[in-house]
């Protein structure tokens, strides 16, 4: 079954949510990248938030109007419209007072969500019993969507896609090079505005499908899925645009197969299921690479300190630099040095001494700078060059 | 307003009282340490913390509660830190991915699991019922100093009242290193405070009004008296003592306005059903917000 | 003692230094403190002279500021050990006093002047010690000796950048303590402050204190302090400023970066 709905055989209207979920991820995670960069991902949280209370106030006006409160066009217009409205106020309140970002991310998001409930008990009692079915746009649900209203997700997805396409160039250079983008004529403040436009605009298209109180996620996860693979910013894009693909198409396919979730958490689980492996298991930046780099970098400290303090005659005081020095050889129980100590040892001091003397002289200031304590000078230096500063070791400098 | 005000609005009000008081006080510590959003997150996964309590257990009493939703925020909190460490990824960023992630696990988990048993739903979990925390055993004023109707409360009552007094001695006993902290952490260490511990602590207790409003409320009064009341009470004053009593005064102010304006505001224009009162306390917090924002002493830098 | 000539070290200099390092104020040794795989300072080892003023210098990066957070465990080392007065730092906390770097901080939290120096009491009045008019009086002694009596109860964020480091300060002198480690207590100040703050410095110096400050002006080093610690990740040179204060050590501690005549030639010794 989740097969056929991966391969798109569970009829028409699943097919275009899929391809639709597929494409707004694309969106999402392009977008969200630039997001991310300008380090404004959870303003996302407050444009989505912001939307319930144009969901419900659309419905009633559609309702006084005389209409269908559930017409989808209508209910997105109103939530964009609210969007804006939340944006404006985080702007506002960020700019007019003392307060942070953070601060008034956090307050625009409870207070229009909260003042969204109210009109969501407001439009209970108008419909008395009937289900509005605006519950569906706390969490998505992808479930037995109208035939228009498939197709308009499917065409919106694909129109926001090709847009957040259209304008990738001046969002990269805001994001990676804001000095160089403005240099260059383009006004930061102009190009701020189109991104918020873009995520805005995102989350409306996705408000069926992921909801709004996840919708954020599918802006988040991939980039910061895609920054453990890669430093080059282009590829993160890349990197960010499938995992977000990824995430929208494999989650509205299981959403198809199980009607009764919400297909929100469906999708957010998925994505977060990428993120995790990357956490994990990425090369330069998971968390098992880093903790067994730290782990070996840390006895690596140890050793050379420990090796040093044995050149130089003095007693060894850390318990950990004792016990590896003692596992690998180099020294008895009670500290002294063992043959093979001795022999580390004085290497180390020499390797020092001529460090000391690359640094201190400015002819070597390129190899100067790859000194960390660690790597040895023979890396470093021709042997021409070691023989020229080993030639000043023997005339040390008084000082 | 008489024996009606006691048996139906009093408890309510007054439980709105002790969550808006609760949720505010470790509000204004968050607020000046930047991480105002670090309450969003903690009543976002309060409800993963509360199912996996749930069925663990099988039941809903207070205690698993309490300590599964606490566990999920420090287990939140450590990997937004994980994350942020590790991956090098600004803190705003590692917080959206794992609140929402978090939340999304706790939404999938409650609904694949058999909870029509007890009172445990997406949208309860949202916006609560503070509405049917009714006193029914009150037939007036005079209920208040009557034992056998006072055993009738309804429970959440003291068990908020438990949860401000927690909340209270918390900011009270650690006023110093909190405020110490949060204003020069360097200074801090360097008199040999572990500001570590301390902020986890802070987080732990903010959990726990969290978690204690949740049942009674929802998580959107807490994310909006996290943030709203703190906020508008840093416009207002200068000083930590002042802004925190500021932000009591709000938070309280917003329960109780935000709850008469819910049950009878709609009476007043003609309607005939009350609206959501969470959502209602929420928004006339943001109100006070607005008005600060606009009008407060100290609402903008060096003012 | 720098590298160079540790092939002279013999026994009676290991116990002679031995002996240095329990008397000394602040000792740190074999301090390593790394963020991610580049080592931030390497190996350090420094022994504070007691009753003297010491400078760190050092080309920027060079971790003078991380030393400082490291030996008092702000930050925490990937190797090495602290010691103050030859006991482990955790029980000498109270002779210590920490002025950080005035940028660490937000300058918009709400509080007054007063209660920021009262925080230099902290370890007196514990967590719910009332704060007694002998309190008071110890803070406002530490605004006078900065000459900030008259902001007392001035919020914080109204200071300026000279102000705000007199205030710093002031909370370090109200914890009366015997050893005085400033991170950049000149950055951005003016010059009228900059000569108050030398001024009291100068007078614990000459009441017995030690005084351990970052610095990044080379030009007022031999006007300043005795000592000089040339830091860029190792310690390249350290003792009394007219020993250590070298232009050989100089080009040593800042490479090729040392171009322009920050120093001036008169005030360098040898």
């Amino acid at each position: 079954m989740l097969g056929d709905a991966l391969l798109l055989q569970l009829g028409y209207n699943a097919t275009l949510v899929t391809v639709g979920a597929a494409l707004l991820g694309v969106a999402a995670g392009v977008a969200g990248t630039f997001l991310f960069l300008r380090k404004r991902a959870l303003v996302g949280d407050a444009i989505s938030h912001a939307t319930l209370p144009g969901v419900g106030l659309a419905f009633v006006l559609m309702v006084a109007l005389g209409g269908d409160g559930r017409w989808l066009p209508g209910l997105l217009l109103g939530a964009a419209v609210s969007a804006a409205i939340g944006l404006l106020c985080v702007q506002g309140l960020t700019r007019a007072t003392r307060l942070g970002e953070d601060a008034a991310i956090g307050a625009v998001l409870s207070v229009f969500f909260g003042f969204g409930i109210v009109i969501l008990t407001v439009v209970q009692t108008m419909t008395a019993g009937q289900q509005a079915g605006l519950e569906g746009f706390l969490l998505g649900s992808t479930a037995g969507m109208l035939r228009s209203d498939a197709i308009l997700l499917a065409v919106s997805a694909a129109v926001v896609l090709a847009l957040v396409l259209v304008l990738r160039r001046p969002l990269e250079l805001a994001a990676f090079d804001p000095g160089y983008a403005e240099a260059t004529g383009w006004s930061l403040g102009r190009i701020d505005l189109v991104m918020m436009g873009i995520v805005l605009v995102v989350t409306v298209v996705g408000l069926k499908v992921v909801g709004l109180i996840l919708i954020v996620a599918l802006l988040i996860v991939p980039a910061v899925t895609a920054r453990f693979w890669t430093d080059r910013t282009g590829h993160v894009v890349i990197i960010a645009g499938a995992v977000g693909g990824v995430s929208g198409y494999v989650g509205a396919a299981i959403s198809a197969v199980a009607p009764a979730l919400p297909t929100g958490p469906i999708v957010v689980l998925v994505g977060f299921l990428l993120f995790l492996v990357s956490l994990l298991f990425s090369p330069g930046r998971g968390v098992l690479a880093s903790l067994l780099m730290h782990h070996r970098y840390q006895r690596r400290v140890h050793m050379r300190q420990g090796l040093l303090a044995l050149a130089q005659g003095q007693p060894i005081f850390e318990a950990l630099t004792r016990r590896l020095m003692h596992r690998a050889g180099l020294i008895l129980p009670d500290g002294v040095a063992t043959q093979a100590g001795q022999a580390a040892a004085s290497k180390a001091l020499l390797d020092e001494t001529r460090w000391s003397l690359v640094r201190a002289d400015t002819s070597f200031a390129a190899a100067a700078t790859r000194y960390d304590g660690l790597t040895p000078i023979e890396d470093v230096l021709t042997p021409d060059q070691l023989r020229d500063v080993d030639g000043r070791i023997t005339a040390p400098k008084v000082v | 307003m008489g024996a009606e005000f006691v048996a139906l609005s009093l408890t309510p009000i007054l439980i709105g009282v002790c969550v808006s008081v609760a949720c505010a006080l470790p509000g204004n510590f968050l607020l000046l340490r930047r991480q105002a959003l670090i309450g969003d997150a903690i009543s976002h996964v309060v409800l993963p913390g509360i199912v996996v309590a749930f069925l663990l257990t099988g039941t809903v009493r207070t205690g698993p509660m309490l300590l599964g939703a606490a566990g999920a925020a420090v287990l939140a909190v450590i990997a937004i830190e994980a994350i942020r460490r590790l991956g090098r990824i600004e803190s705003g960023a590692a917080m959206g991915v794992v609140f929402t992630a978090m939340f999304a696990g706790g939404v999938l988990l409650l609904e694949r699991s058999d909870t029509s048993s007890v009172h445990l739903d997406v949208e309860h979990a949202l916006y609560g019922n503070l509405e049917s925390l009714i006193w029914l055993d009150a037939t007036g004023w005079g209920s208040l100093i009557d034992a056998t109707a006072l055993a009738g409360l309804p429970v959440e009552l003291p068990r908020m009242a438990l949860a401000l007094l927690v909340v209270g001695a918390f900011i009270a006993l650690f006023w110093r290193p909190l405020a110490l902290s949060t204003f020069d952490e360097g200074f801090a260490r360097g008199l040999g405070l572990r500001t570590g511990p301390l902020g986890l602590a802070l987080v732990v207790v903010s959990a726990i009004a969290a978690v204690a409003a949740f049942d009674a409320v929802g998580s959107i009064i807490v994310i909006a008296m996290f943030i709203c009341p703190p906020a508008a009470a840093r416009m207002m004053t200068n000083r930590l003592g002042h802004q925190v009593a500021w932000s009591m005064l709000f938070a309280a102010l917003a329960a109780i306005i935000g709850y008469v304006l819910a049950g009878y505001g709609p009476l007043w224009i003609g309607a005939s059903a009350s609206v959501s009162a969470a959502g209602m306390i929420a928004t006339v917090s943001g109100i006070i917000l607005a008005v600060a924002a606009i009008a407060g002493p100290h609402r903008t830098r060096g003012s | 003692m720098s590298l160079q000539n540790i092939h002279l070290v013999t026994d009676e200099a290991v116990a002679q230094a031995e002996a240095e390092r329990t008397a000394s104020p602040l000792a740190v040794r074999n301090l390593t403190v790394s963020y991610g795989q580049t080592p931030a300072i390497f190996s350090v080892d420094l022994t504070v002279r007691a009753g003297a003023m010491t400078a760190i210098v050092g080309p920027n990066g060079a971790g003078k500021s991380t030393l400082l957070k490291a030996a008092l465990d702000v930050i925490k080392p990937l190797a090495g050990t602290v010691t103050v007065f030859g006991e482990p730092l955790a029980a000498m906390r109270d002779r210590i006093a920490y002025v950080p770097q005035r940028a660490s901080v937000d300058w918009d939290f709400p509080t007054r002047v007063i209660d920021v120096v009262l925080m230099g009491l902290y370890r007196q009045l514990g967590l719910l010690g009332r704060v007694r008019s002998k309190h008071r009086a110890a803070a406002m002694g530490a605004l006078d000796r900065v000459g900030m009596t008259d902001f007392a109860t001035r919020q914080i964020g109204q200071l300026s950048g000279g102000q705000q480091q007199r205030v710093f300060l002031a909370r370090a002198l109200a914890q009366d303590a015997d050893v005085y480690v400033l991170d950049e207590p000149f950055a951005g100040v003016d010059a009228a402050t900059e000569r108050a703050i030398i001024a009291v410095l100068k007078d614990l110096r000459d009441t017995g204190r030690t005084v351990l400050a970052v610095h990044h002006d080379l030009a007022t080093v031999p006007d300043y302090f005795d000592d000089v610690v040339l830091l860029n990740t190792q310690v390249i040179a350290a003792g009394p400023v007219d020993d250590v204060f070298t232009e050989d050590n100089l080009q040593a501690a800042y490479g090729g970066r040392l171009t322009t005549a920050r120093v001036d030639p008169e005030s360098v010794a040898g």
